[in-house]
């Protein structure tokens, strides 16, 4: 075995270590050892996936002496070496973009524990992509769930009480529901590794014994997981929990969290159930529907603020919503749509908190509509963050949401008529709901403002808010420009994860 | 324009969530009194006694009831949808093997190798403890850290800083004075049995965690048994009793001193059975106290780790700080 075999098991294990020594350092010191140890993970990350680019095949990882059915195990592929180095680079940006305003936001004392969050939230991410195991699953699910609320109530104010406390109860009861799918899904097969268990689940489809547990299990695990990354009818948490948290947080929210959860579902239905059962148990309709709802209502909630972090965080919940559907066109196009996704929105939307988090220093920490009018004239690198990640949702060409678009309209075009149909219209109607949104905030943020209330304002750059930012345009648009090699990459990725 | 009617009451009762979430700050009550303007109150008011034709009685009568509707609505719908739940989750429990029945898909080969291999395989009599700390013993150390990231959450939302308590900046202490003006409390009879309880549950605690590997227990129960001996301490003698030997340095000190020597165990156990290296950890002689290899100090540090978190929550919820 080579070292470089041993890294995505070391950048969970350290990660969690990290997290445990920021907790006892001061301030300054945990952000130092935090970011540096981020972007040694990141380059862990990336030789994982370089590696597994040469030798082209996936290997599997035994956490301990003992194989598959006795001992954990993680799972490494192209596909989760990407996502695992797209996730740890995010994070980094994200604390970099909005590290001033964690300093400011959050009471002085308590700063370390900012980081001590940031790492066990990565160490937990790490671990639910490169997971082979329910249980391990379930653990690292609940590590992430507390790390993100903690994440939104380190901005001390009665208003992120309130949303953490919103959030902690509905992640819970997704938590919940997620480990009742566990528990029933172990009492009928006895096993709790991927590949086992999907061995034994094929056998029980085929003897059609326990059809109604598996019919509930493959229910709770798709609410459950459905609940914690937010799609639409289960979305009441989030635009309050992403809107009122420092900005930092919410880029971290909005672009790893949410997905995490998705990768495990993703990770349940073809990797346990397979193809076949998911689309006999018509779960994949469901989440169509639902996808597609959250398209729309998602949007037009968005259309509705007068805030521009909650427009920005309704936003993720149609964005949440372009993921599902692709996941529900129940094709192989489809979910190489959702993971473009996975990663076109992990490198847009923290870009649009982290200026979003410029426009609300310049304009004396407001975040309403009429404060921010010519924020972008006050703060020209986040207003240009802001157009490029406002155009790259809306779906513009050379950016990154287009590439997403191309490829689930494309999927759509492929599958049966009636999904096909429903998806191409609503794919439509979100683009111009998006624009509807975000083409009056561009304006507003590039019009002079007709008082001068901030007339003297002028941003101060600092260096580490430069580099987020500078590099989350530059990555939107090369990502934008030069897919074939992403896209590519996450195709091989698909093959070797089982589809 | 705002809508009226009984979207105008909706509206208002989350604008009213929201405005008493802003205006909340710990430490003093909301500034301005939240206005009473609700337009079906206003409504009320202004047409008391007159005369109303049917229409617009219809109107009102929504206008006026629509949110005890919507919330004797929601109420009915909560029971409805709970109610399904529970049936089909009892359904599911119907339709799932009896509990203990030898032919359950449960009882397979993982739990056979468990049960017959786990003492020469880990070293540990108890087969519990062998498949918690050595086989699945990954799962173990995220679990040890999720109580790790629950004990600094629950420091966030409570901690007070000591100078801001100094200068009473943050907190709202009430006139009566704050629970730590009551220590200790100086009740005899709790006195005199902590005396006699607190040493016999650290002794009964450290007994349970190293005899971890051979018989029931480990690092979880006898963390939790130290834990209440400090919380049970506390109790009888006052905070200050107990600083002297447990502060926060103290705790600082041995939480993140046993996290980071349970993942470097874990990490090099993981790693050399990976790699497929011979991992020279003597396995003891099982049933005694120095058996099931990594098991041992295993449990020692999640023990220590367990009493911190349980006593880190008591004092945080009692005090603000350690």
């Amino acid at each position: 075995m080579e070292l470089v075999q041993n890294f995505p098991f070391l950048t969970i294990v350290l990660s969690l270590t990290c997290g445990v020594f920021c907790a006892v350092l001061k301030p300054k010191a945990a952000k130092r050892l935090c970011l540096l140890w981020l972007s040694a993970a990141f380059v862990m990350s990336l030789l994982t996936l370089l590696y597994t680019l040469r030798t082209g095949e996936s290997y599997v990882y035994m956490m301990g002496k003992w194989s598959a059915p006795w001992g954990n195990e993680i799972r490494v592929g192209i596909l989760e070496a990407m996502l695992a180095t797209v996730f740890s680079g995010v994070m980094i940006l994200s604390l970099l973009g909005g590290m001033e305003h964690i300093f400011q936001d959050c009471p002085s004392q308590k700063i370390n524990l900012y980081f001590t969050m940031a790492s066990l939230l990565m160490s937990s991410l790490f671990a639910l992509i490169y997971t082979n195991d329910l249980f391990t699953a379930y653990v690292f699910v609940e590590i992430n769930t507390i790390a993100s609320c903690a994440l939104v109530m380190l901005k001390y104010s009665g208003k992120t009480l309130v949303a953490t406390t919103r959030y902690l109860v509905m992640s819970l009861l997704g938590s919940g529901l997620f480990l009742l799918g566990i528990v029933t899904l172990y009492s009928i097969t006895g096993q709790l590794l991927m590949e086992p268990i999907a061995a034994e689940v094929q056998r029980i489809w085929a003897e059609g014994t326990y059809s109604l547990p598996l019919t509930v299990i493959i229910g709770l695990f798709s609410v459950g997981l459905a609940v914690k990354s937010a799609l639409f009818p289960f979305h009441s948490w989030l635009p309050e929990a992403h809107g009122s948290a420092t900005s930092s947080s919410s880029a971290i929210l909005s672009g790893l969290v949410l997905k995490g959860y998705i990768i495990v579902l993703i990770k349940i239905f073809y990797r346990i159930f397979g193809l076949e059962i998911i689309m006999e148990e018509k779960v994949s309709n469901f989440l169509f529907v639902f996808g597609i709802v959250a398209m729309i209502f998602g949007s037009l909630g968005a259309l509705r603020q007068k805030d521009v972090k909650r427009l920005l965080a309704y936003s993720s919940v149609a964005q949440v919503g372009y993921i599902y559907v692709g996941i529900g066109l129940n094709s192989r196009a489809g979910m190489l749509a959702a993971i473009v996704q996975i990663i076109a929105h992990a490198v847009t939307k923290p870009m649009l908190f982290i200026s979003a988090g410029g426009f609300m220093e310049v304009s004396g920490g407001s975040k309403a509509m009429p404060d921010i009018t010519g924020a972008g004239k006050r703060d020209p690198l986040g207003g240009i963050a802001f157009s490029v990640g406002a155009l790259s949702t809306v779906g513009i060409p050379f950016f990154a949401g287009f590439i997403m678009k191309l490829q689930l309209t494309s999927a759509a075009v492929e599958s049966s008529t009636p999904r096909m149909v429903i998806a191409l219209i609503a794919i439509a109607l979100s683009t111009l709901l998006n624009a509807l949104y975000y083409i009056p905030t561009l304006y507003n943020i590039f019009t002079n403002r007709q008082d001068d209330k901030f007339k003297d304002v002028k941003a101060h750059y600092h260096w580490e808010y430069v580099l987020a930012v500078v590099i989350f345009i530059a990555l939107n648009l090369s990502f934008g420009s030069f897919p074939q090699h992403v896209v590519g990459a996450i195709n091989d990725g698909l093959a070797m994860f089982g589809m | 324009m705002k809508p009226n009617g009984f979207l105008a009451k909706l509206v208002n009762f989350v604008e009213m969530d929201e405005f008493r979430a802003e205006n909340y700050t710990l430490g003093d009550k909301a500034k301005t009194p939240i206005s009473e303007d609700n337009p079906a109150n206003k409504w009320l008011a202004a047409n008391q006694g007159k005369e109303q034709s049917v229409r617009s009685r219809v109107y009102h009568w929504f206008d006026a009831r629509g949110l005890d509707i919507f919330t004797t609505l929601y109420r009915f719908m909560s029971v409805i949808i709970c109610v399904t739940l529970v049936s089909v989750l009892l359904s599911v429990i119907a339709a799932l093997p009896p509990f203990g029945n030898p032919t359950n898909p449960d009882v397979n080969e993982v739990v056979e190798r468990y049960v017959s291999k786990g003492t020469e395989e880990t070293g540990a009599v108890n087969a519990v403890a062998g498949m918690i700390s050595a086989y699945r013993g990954f799962d173990t150390l995220g679990e040890a850290h999720v109580l790790f990231v629950a004990a600094c959450s629950v420091i966030v939302l409570l901690r007070v800083d000591p100078e801001e308590r100094k200068h009473g900046v943050l907190l709202d202490i009430p006139e009566t004075g704050e629970d730590m003006d009551f220590e200790p409390n100086g009740d005899e009879i709790l006195r005199k049995s902590a005396k006699l309880l607190v040493p016999l549950s650290f002794i009964f605690g450290m007994y349970v965690i190293l005899n971890g590997a051979s018989s029931p227990g480990g690092g979880f129960s006898g963390g939790s048994l130290i834990g209440a001996g400090l919380i049970l301490n506390s109790v009888a003698f006052g905070f200050h009793r107990t600083e002297r030997f447990f502060g926060d340095e103290m705790y600082h000190l041995v939480k993140t001193a046993c996290l980071t020597a349970y993942a470097a165990m874990m990490a090099y156990f993981i790693f050399m059975g990976a790699n497929q290296l011979p991992d020279h950890v003597w396995l003891g002689i099982p049933g005694t106290i120095f058996s099931g290899g990594l098991i041992l100090p295993i449990n020692f540090v999640v023990g220590l780790e367990v009493a911190c978190t349980m006593y880190c929550f008591y004092a945080l919820f009692r005090k603000g700080g350690l």
